[in-house]
């Protein structure tokens, strides 16, 4: 008996060690069990090519390193999760077609859709007749009309999504409408779904900020030469100058712009384009003034849990494959979009389209954007947007933008880091 | 009621952008207009003199124009390569028509997919120290970045006419334009000839590429945005004529101008277009037509 004792003590402290290491070694990783059965698909369409190809892949990449990330973490309901995704090379007319091809021959489980309003309207009568949940990325208002209970938007404007889009512009304009005088405004728009409808909620805006429409004109975005505009805008002497543009037509207003000198007091609304890196390296002094929106930068204040480490990944992975180096403008937000799908999934512990859509209205999802809550017609229950001027941009490489450098939040007044520059024509470019 | 300044700022925009029109057809007056040849792929190698621009002068500090001259014989020698691969995949079996179209286009979705594949769908662009700055000239102001273009686009066209009118080789192109055989009983071989007006009209991609990356930065599916436009203006111009072409381009970068200016811009494309058809009515052979 004497001699056991030892022998037990022996016995326990191997089972400790074991228990030891088993809690050390084995489990971090338990709750990481591989996936396995058939994938779970998700399906969409992405401009991969076209206009809105400089977004899109980026797009694409945020959303890739959340399958690989899901995929490490077990997978959706213990399955591999895949991406079926088509180019759809930023036509809108390709987009039903591409659509009907994901839900009827590939057969995907989810569906998300691409970014950008233009390729996201086409594809909501197919989502509709197919009676699948939705997620929106970057797609402006486009539930307005079909009030599609199971569209949800990943977009943050909120439940007025036109007018709110350009409300910080609005607010900028107010609070200086007497130190400058302002009383006219002018506005050139892009004749396009998503401008149309932010230059919509603009006309509203502008009512309540008691401006006098001078100049309200729409042009085509194939435009090659984009003074003609600039001159007929600044022959009507407006104070304030607002533009609903996409990225290509943003460089050229910018450009004649500056090459025609324009003068005015407040520019330039809701330009999309200065937000993406090769935009703000192209245009570089150029848009030293600039006021227009942003969704999220890398200020202090909105370095949400785990976004820092995802953008750090998606900057080594995108660094050579002509995708947004920097990735600010939309990675964050399409790697979002798949956490709340993949959160609904999860919870509802269902591919049930109902279910999952009934968990997505009624749950608040943590995401590397923040907390994302939806409310009426599928838009964010709350706006979370920012307000942003150029200011103090000096050259032309990716450095000069790296951090939120140069892009300064100017609205609101949570995430506010300086004062507006006014008026624009006395910023030198 | 009209402004004085106005108009004249529009009717010189116009002519600017005329020069450009006319750098990125004139290649198109010479396959299509006098070989006969729908080489829809033409924005392809526009493209391509774009991106050949923005690549070297990415690693080689030099100016992007002379990167587009200097690309000529290279641009040349693969016209003249892509011509081979036609005539003997389909003018010698006399399958050009729809077929030929069909290489063309798949050519241009070719090129397309490469130049992602190579340079992903970022935009690119060029630096030069005339993209930004203006000359103001009383009530007239002249983008540098559109009158470099227009004034070499011209320069370029008005050598390209002179070698047509005055060498052996040119009057050979235009006499292949009006009557191939009768060229070929005159002991000149059509096929030859036409692989060098063919090479030429490849070649002028190369500074009509140049000038697309100066004007605007590029990305590979941009290419698409000019073809309608530049078949409109190669028939307005009369197809063979490089003076009623010229004449074309600066009509439609003057109507499109003074469209946008005055009555809106969405309406410029329709109006120069409208203008288009009914310049035909009145006269189908085109501008300087025959």
């Amino acid at each position: 008996m004497i001699g056991q004792k030892p022998s037990i003590e022996r016995g326990f402290r191997r089972l400790s060690l074991m228990v030891v290491l088993w809690l050390l070694l084995v489990a971090p990783f338990a709750s990481a069990q591989t996936p396995n059965g058939e994938p779970i698909t998700i399906g969409f369409s992405m401009p991969l090519t076209g206009g809105l190809a400089v977004n899109g892949t980026s797009g694409l990449l945020g959303m890739q390193i959340w399958a690989e990330d899901q995929n490490q973490k077990g997978g959706l309901l213990g399955r591999p999760v895949k991406l079926v995704y088509y180019d759809d090379q930023t036509n809108p007319a390709l987009v039903p077609g591409i659509y009907t091809k994901l839900i009827e021959v590939d057969k995907v489980d989810l569906v998300v859709s691409a970014y950008g309003t233009n390729v996201t309207a086409p594809a909501l009568p197919v989502i509709i007749q197919h009676n699948k949940t939705f997620m929106g990325l970057f797609a402006m208002d486009v539930n307005e009309e079909f009030r599609y209970p199971k569209y949800f938007s990943m977009l943050p404007v909120g439940p007025d999504p036109r007018a709110a889009i350009s409300e910080g512009f609005f607010e900028i304009v107010k609070a200086n409408k007497d130190k400058l005088g302002l009383k006219t405004i002018a506005l050139g728009v892009d004749d396009g779904e998503a401008t149309r409808n932010t230059a919509d909620g603009a006309r509203a805006n502008i009512k309540k900020a008691g401006l006098q429409i001078v100049y309200d004109k729409t042009y085509p975005p194939t435009t090659t030469d984009y003074s003609p505009i600039i001159r007929a805008i600044q022959a009507t002497n407006p104070d304030v100058v607002f533009f609903a543009s996409y990225p290509p037509d943003s460089v050229g207003l910018i450009r004649a712009m500056h090459e025609i000198g324009l003068n005015t007091k407040i520019c330039c609304g809701t330009m999309t384009g200065p937000q993406s890196t090769s935009i703000k390296t192209s245009l570089g002094p150029m848009l030293n003034g600039i006021i227009t929106f942003d969704f999220w930068l890398p200020a202090p204040a909105l370095r949400f849990p785990g976004v820092m480490e995802f953008l750090d990944r998606y900057q080594k992975q995108a660094a050579g494959k002509g995708v947004d180096p920097l990735g600010y403008y939309l990675a964050p937000w399409a790697y979002a979009d798949l956490q709340v799908l993949g959160q609904a999934v999860e919870g509802a512990k269902s591919l049930d389209q109902d279910k999952i859509a009934d968990y997505i209205r009624n749950h608040t999802f943590k995401t590397v954007i923040g907390d994302v809550e939806f409310g009426e017609k599928g838009e964010w229950r709350k706006a979370r947007l920012m307000t942003v001027q150029f200011q103090n941009i000096a050259g032309t490489s990716v450095d000069d933008f790296r951090d939120g450098k140069g892009e300064i939040v100017i609205w609101p007044e949570q995430y506010k880091a300086g004062d507006p520059i006014l008026p624009y024509s006395s910023i030198k470019h | 009621m009209v402004s004085v300044d106005l108009l004249i700022n529009a009717i010189v925009a116009g002519i600017l952008l005329g020069g450009f029109y006319a750098a990125v057809t004139v290649g198109i007056t010479i396959s299509f207009g006098m070989l006969d040849i729908a080489n829809i792929a033409q924005p392809a190698f526009i493209l391509l003199g774009s991106y050949a621009s923005y690549i070297i002068t990415y690693y080689v500090h030099v100016d992007p124009i002379l990167v587009g001259v200097l690309m000529l014989p290279v641009f040349y020698v693969i016209g003249m390569a892509v011509y081979r691969l036609y005539y003997y995949s389909f003018e010698l079996r006399g399958e050009q028509s729809i077929q030929g179209l069909a290489f063309f286009f798949g050519l241009l979705f070719v090129a397309e997919v490469s130049l992602v594949l190579i340079f992903g769908v970022d935009y690119r662009f060029v630096e030069a120290p005339y993209i930004g700055p203006s000359l103001h000239a009383g009530i007239v102001d002249l983008p540098l970045r559109m009158l470099i273009p227009c004034l070499v686009s011209l320069i370029m066209i008005a050598l390209l006419q002179l070698y047509l009118s005055r060498s052996f080789i040119g009057r050979a192109i235009l006499a292949v334009s009006q009557d191939g055989l009768a060229l070929q009983l005159m002991a000149a071989s059509p096929t030859r000839i036409k692989q060098i007006a063919f090479g030429i009209s490849v070649a002028t991609c190369s500074l009509a590429g140049t000038f697309l990356i100066i004007i605007q930065p590029i990305e590979p599916s941009i290419g698409r945005d000019y073809i309608g436009r530049i078949f409109a203006i190669c028939v307005l111009g009369g197809m063979t004529s490089f003076p009623g072409m010229v004449a074309a381009a600066l009509l439609i970068g003057i109507v499109e101008s003074i469209t946008a200016t005055f009555y809106g811009p969405s309406w410029a494309p329709a109006v120069a277009f409208g203008f288009l058809l009914i310049t035909l009515a009145v006269r189908p052979a085109g501008l300087a037509g025959r």
